[in-house]
C-alpha cells in the first residue's frame, strides 16, 4: 500500500539556534522508520521520469523498492551502479531540480524525498558494510589522475576496479577537491569524504599530495613516465572578483579563501594555527551553495549579523532549496534585488561599510532569467566590517598555460568531445574543469565517462 | 617525507635549512618558492627558495623566527621531517639578457636576493649588490654576496658593520657616481622596496621587486595575495611574485600584511610558552 500523504517525511535536524554556533552536521538523517514510510510513497511509476532528470540516470524506483523490502545493501548496490559517492550526492546534490522535480508525486503535494533515502541508504552501507575492499587484478597499465575533486576521484575508483594502476596528484597537502576545502563540515562532515578516499587507497590507488601539475611534474613528463592516459579533474578553483572600489581592504575575503582557511586549514578550532578574521556584522555577495556556506560559517564563527546580497530574486537563487532554508532558519538575513557598488574602508584601512542599489528585474537574458537592472537613486550604505565575494569561479589556467595543445574555450575551461578525450591524445579531463562551476554530480558522472574511454583507449592501444 | 638535511643558524633568528625535495629541486628557478606545513594542524607558509641542488635532489630554504610557524620550524632539527613541502611555485625571474644589475637586499631578504645575484653572475651579467641589516649580529651571507658580485655595498642602520646608512643612501651613490644599470633588483621588507622604487623612479630605472603577501594556497585559488599592480588586480603566488616596483601599490600591500599581525603575536607567543615548558 503506497502511503499517500501529500508531505514529505521531515528530515530531523540540529535546533537553528544551538546548530548555529556549531559545525556540526545541520541534517541528521532518516531514521529505519522514517526511511520505510517514505519509501512508501513511491508509485513506482513505469516511465521512472525522475530517472530522466537524474545526471547519471540512477534507477531510483528500483532503490526505493529495494528500501520497502528493508534490503538496504540490495539498494545501495543498484545505487553504486551508477554513482560512485552516494553518501556525498545525497547530501549535497541539489534534487528539487532534477530527479524530485519530475516526481509524480510532486504534482499535488511534495515530490518522494529521493535525496534524503539515498543518503539513509549510503549512511547505512557505511555503518553496516564489513568486507574490507578486495584489490582487484592488476592488469600492468599505469593512469594518472591530476585532481582528486569528485571528478579525479569517480574515475580513479572507475580505473582501480579494473585492474588499473592508479595514481592521483592533488596539489593541496589534502585530498577531495572541493568536498574538503569548499563545503563545510556541518553539510558534509569530512569523515564521509575521509572513507571514500580510504577505500579508493585500500583498492591500491596512491594519492599523492602536494603535487601541483604544471609546475613540479607537467602532463607531458606524466605521459613519458608511463602513464598511458591522463585525467584532468582539477576543477574551476580561480576565484572571481567584481573590481569594486574597496575589493582590496582589510577584511574582503574570496568565498574561496574564507571557506579555504574555515574548512581545509580549521581556523573555527582553536588549535589551528591558521587565522581568521571573527567579524560582527558579514555581508555574503551571491546566491548561489557557496554563498549559503560562506554565510552560514560566517554566523558560526560568532558574527551577530550575516547578510546576502544577490542582485537577481530569491526565486532564481541558483543555491540548492534546502541550503537557502536552513541559511534563513539560522537568522541570515537575505537582501535580494540589491547590488554592491563599492566597499568602504576606515583610517586604518579595515572595511567599515558597503554602499549598494536596488535592483529589478527586466527581460530575460541568455540564461533565461530575467536581467537584473539598477534602479536609479536608490543607492544606500551600510555599516559592516566583512564582505565574503561568492560571485563564482573559473578554470585555474596552470594547466593549459603548461601543456603544449590542450584546446581551452573563452572561459577558460577545456575543451572535450563527449567522452571526455581533450584535444591530446591520451589526455581526458572532466568535471568543473570542462564545465566550470557546477555540481558533484555531474562531476562525478565526467569522471565515470571518461574512465569507460580511457579503458577503452588503453585496451584498443595494446 | 621532506627530510632536514642541514641545519645552520645564520644569525640569532635567522636559519638555512637544506630538504630533501629532488622533485622540486629538479624544476626550481630563481624567484620561485615553496609552501610547507610544519605539522599536521599547522598554517600553510610561503619560503622563496634560497638554493637548489639539482644533483643532490635539495632545496635551500632561509627563515627569518617571526611568527608560530617559523618557531616551530626552528625548533625541528636535522633528520626530523617535515609535514607538506609544495613548490616551485610562481613565476621564475626574468634574468636573462641582462648586463649589469644592482641587487639590493633588505635584512631576511638577502636570502631571497643571493640566487638572484647568483644566477645573474652565472649568466656573465655585472652584479653590483647592496645589502643592508639592521645591526652587525644580523647580518648573512656576506661571503657567499661576495663571491658573485662585482662590487659589494655593505650597510648597517646603526653603523655597527660596513657603512652607516640605508640600501638606498648607497645606492643612490652609485647611480649619482654615474653607474648605469639595466635594471635593479630589490628585495627585503615592503618599506625598503618602496623607498628604492621612488628613487629609481627619479632615476627611471626599471626596478623588478619581490612580493611576500600573506598566502594560502600558492596556486591561484584563493585570492588571499592579491595586490594592486598599475590600477589592476594581481595574485602573487601566480602572477608573481616578481613585479615591476614602479607599478607596486605599496602602501596597500603593507596595510594588508598586517592584516593578522595581533592574532599572529598571540599565537607566537603561546608556541613560545608551550617550548618554553618543554624545554624545563
Ligand atoms: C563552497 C561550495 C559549495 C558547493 N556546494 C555544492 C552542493 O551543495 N551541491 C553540488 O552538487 N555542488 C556543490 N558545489 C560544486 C561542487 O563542489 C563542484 O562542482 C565539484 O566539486 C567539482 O568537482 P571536480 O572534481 O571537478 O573539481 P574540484 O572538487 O574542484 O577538485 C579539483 C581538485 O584538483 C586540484 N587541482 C587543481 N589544479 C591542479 C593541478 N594543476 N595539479 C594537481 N591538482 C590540481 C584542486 O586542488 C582540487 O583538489 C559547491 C562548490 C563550492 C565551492
Ligand atoms: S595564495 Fe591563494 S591565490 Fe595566491
Amino acid at each position: 500500500m503506497a502511503n499517500m500523504s501529500l508531505k514529505k517525511n521531515e528530515m530531523p535536524v540540529q535546533d537553528p539556534k544551538v546548530r548555529n554556533h556549531n559545525f556540526e552536521e545541520v541534517a541528521l538523517g532518516y531514521t529505519e522508520e522514517q526511511a520505510l514510510d517514505e519509501a512508501a510513497r513511491c508509485l513506482n511509476c513505469k516511465n521512472k521520469p525522475c530517472v530522466g532528470k537524474c545526471p547519471v540516470a540512477i534507477d531510483i524506483p528500483a532503490f526505493i523498492a529495494k528500501i520497502r523490502e528493508k534490503d538496504y545493501e540490495g539498494a545501495y548496490e543498484i545505487i553504486t551502479r551508477q554513482s560512485s559517492l552516494p553518501a556525498i550526492c545525497g547530501r549535497v546534490c541539489p534534487q528539487e531540480t532534477q530527479c524530485e522535480s519530475k516526481c509524480v508525486r510532486g504534482i499535488k503535494g511534495e515530490p518522494v524525498a529521493i535525496g534524503r533515502l539515498e543518503r539513509f541508504v549510503a549512511d547505512y552501507h557505511n555503518a553496516h558494510a564489513k568486507a574490507p575492499a578486495q584489490k582487484p587484478v592488476p592488469n600492468g597499465h599505469k593512469v594518472a589522475i591530476v585532481g582528486s575533486g569528485p571528478s579525479g576521484l569517480t574515475c580513479a575508483g572507475d580505473l582501480v576496479k579494473l585492474g588499473y594502476d592508479v595514481t592521483i596528484f592533488e596539489a593541496l597537502h589534502l585530498a577531495g577537491g572541493v568536498l574538503v576545502y569548499g563545503i563545510p563540515e556541518f553539510r558534509l562532515p569530512k569523515t564521509i569524504v575521509q572513507k571514500e578516499i580510504d577505500t579508493l587507497k585500500a583498492l591500491g590507488v596512491k594519492v599523492e599530495t602536494n603535487m601541483v601539475i604544471g609546475k613540479v611534474l607537467s602532463v607531458d613528463e606524466l605521459l613519458a613516465d608511463g602513464f598511458e592516459a591522463v585525467y584532468l579533474g582539477s576543477g574551476a578553483g580561480l576565484p572571481r572578483f567584481m573590481n569594486l572600489p574597496g575589493e582590496n581592504l582589510k577584511g574582503v575575503y574570496s568565498a574561496n579563501e574564507f571557506l579555504t582557511r574555515v574548512n581545509l586549514m580549521k581556523a573555527y578550532q582553536d588549535n589551528s594555527e591558521t587565522p581568521i578574521q571573527h567579524a560582527h556584522h558579514v555581508a555574503v555577495v551571491g546566491g548561489g551553495n557557496v554563498a549559503m556556506d560562506a554565510a552560514r560559517c560566517a554566523k558560526r564563527l560568532g558574527a551577530e549579523k550575516v547578510s546576502i546580497i544577490y542582485r537577481r530574486s530569491l526565486e532564481e537563487m541558483p543555491a540548492r532549496k534546502e541550503e537557502v532554508e536552513h541559511a534563513m532558519e539560522e537568522g541570515i538575513e537575505f537582501h535580494v534585488l540589491t547590488n554592491p557598488t563599492e566597499i568602504l574602508g576606515d583610517e586604518h584601512k579595515f572595511v567599515k561599510g558597503i554602499t549598494c542599489v536596488k535592483m529589478e528585474l527586466g527581460e530575460p537574458d541568455e540564461s533565461g532569467r530575467r536581467r537584473p537592472v539598477v534602479i536609479e537613486g536608490s543607492e544606500f550604505t551600510v555599516d559592516l566590517d566583512c564582505v565574503i565575494m561568492a560571485i563564482g569561479t573559473s578554470p585555474n589556467p596552470l594547466l593549459h598555460n603548461t601543456t603544449e595543445g590542450l584546446e581551452v574555450n573563452s572561459h577558460g575551461c577545456i575543451v572535450t568531445d563527449e567522452n571526455g578525450l581533450t584535444s591530446r591524445t591520451a589526455v581526458y579531463a572532466g568535471g568543473d574543469a570542462v564545465t566550470g562551476a557546477a555540481t558533484v554530480i555531474l562531476a562525478m558522472g565526467a569522471g565515470k565517462q571518461a574512465a569507460k574511454a580511457m579503458d577503452e583507449y588503453i585496451r584498443s592501444k595494446n | 617525507m621532506f627530510q632536514i638535511l642541514k641545519k645552520q643558524p645564520l644569525n640569532p633568528t635567522v636559519t638555512l635549512m637544506e630538504i630533501d625535495a629532488p622533485l622540486i629541486a629538479k624544476k626550481a628557478e630563481p624567484g620561485q618558492f615553496i609552501i610547507l606545513r610544519v605539522n599536521e594542524n599547522g598554517e600553510r607558509i610561503p619560503l622563496t627558495i634560497a638554493d637548489y641542488d639539482r644533483e643532490k635532489g635539495t632545496i635551500t630554504i632561509i627563515f627569518q623566527i617571526v611568527g608560530a610557524t617559523t618557531e616551530e620550524l626552528n625548533h625541528l632539527k636535522e633528520g626530523d621531517c617535515l609535514h607538506d613541502f609544495v613548490g616551485p611555485l610562481g613565476t621564475p625571474s626574468h634574468l636573462e639578457g641582462l648586463k649589469k644589475v644592482a641587487v639590493v637586499g633588505g635584512g631576511v631578504g638577502c636570502a631571497i636576493a643571493y640566487p638572484v645575484a647568483k644566477k645573474l653572475h652565472e649568466l656573465g651579467a655585472t652584479v653590483h649588490s647592496i645589502v643592508g641589516f639592521r645591526n652587525k649580529d644580523l647580518v648573512i651571507l656576506e661571503s657567499q654576496f661576495k663571491a658573485v658580485s662585482d662590487k659589494m655595498c655593505m650597510m648597517s642602520d646603526d653603523g655597527s658593520y660596513g657603512e652607516k646608512g640605508l640600501v638606498t643612501d648607497a645606492l643612490k651613490k652609485l647611480i649619482e657616481s654615474g653607474e648605469q644599470y639595466d635594471e635593479v633588483i630589490a628585495i627585503g621588507p615592503l618599506i625598503m622596496m618602496k623607498f628604492v622604487c621612488a628613487l629609481t623612479k627619479e632615476h627611471n630605472i626599471k626596478t623588478v621587486v619581490s612580493m611576500n603577501p600573506i598566502m594560502i594556497d600558492g596556486t591561484g585559488m584563493c585570492g588571499g595575495c592579491r595586490l594592486t599592480v598599475g590600477g589592476k588586480t594581481k595574485f602573487a603566488c601566480v602572477d608573481g611574485p616578481d613585479f615591476d616596483g614602479h607599478l607596486v601599490d605599496f602602501d596597500e600591500a603593507m596595510e594588508r600584511a598586517s592584516m593578522y599581525k595581533p592574532f599572529e603575536r598571540k599565537k607566537h607567543e603561546d608556541t613560545c610558552n608551550l617550548f618554553r615548558g618543554a624545554d624545563r
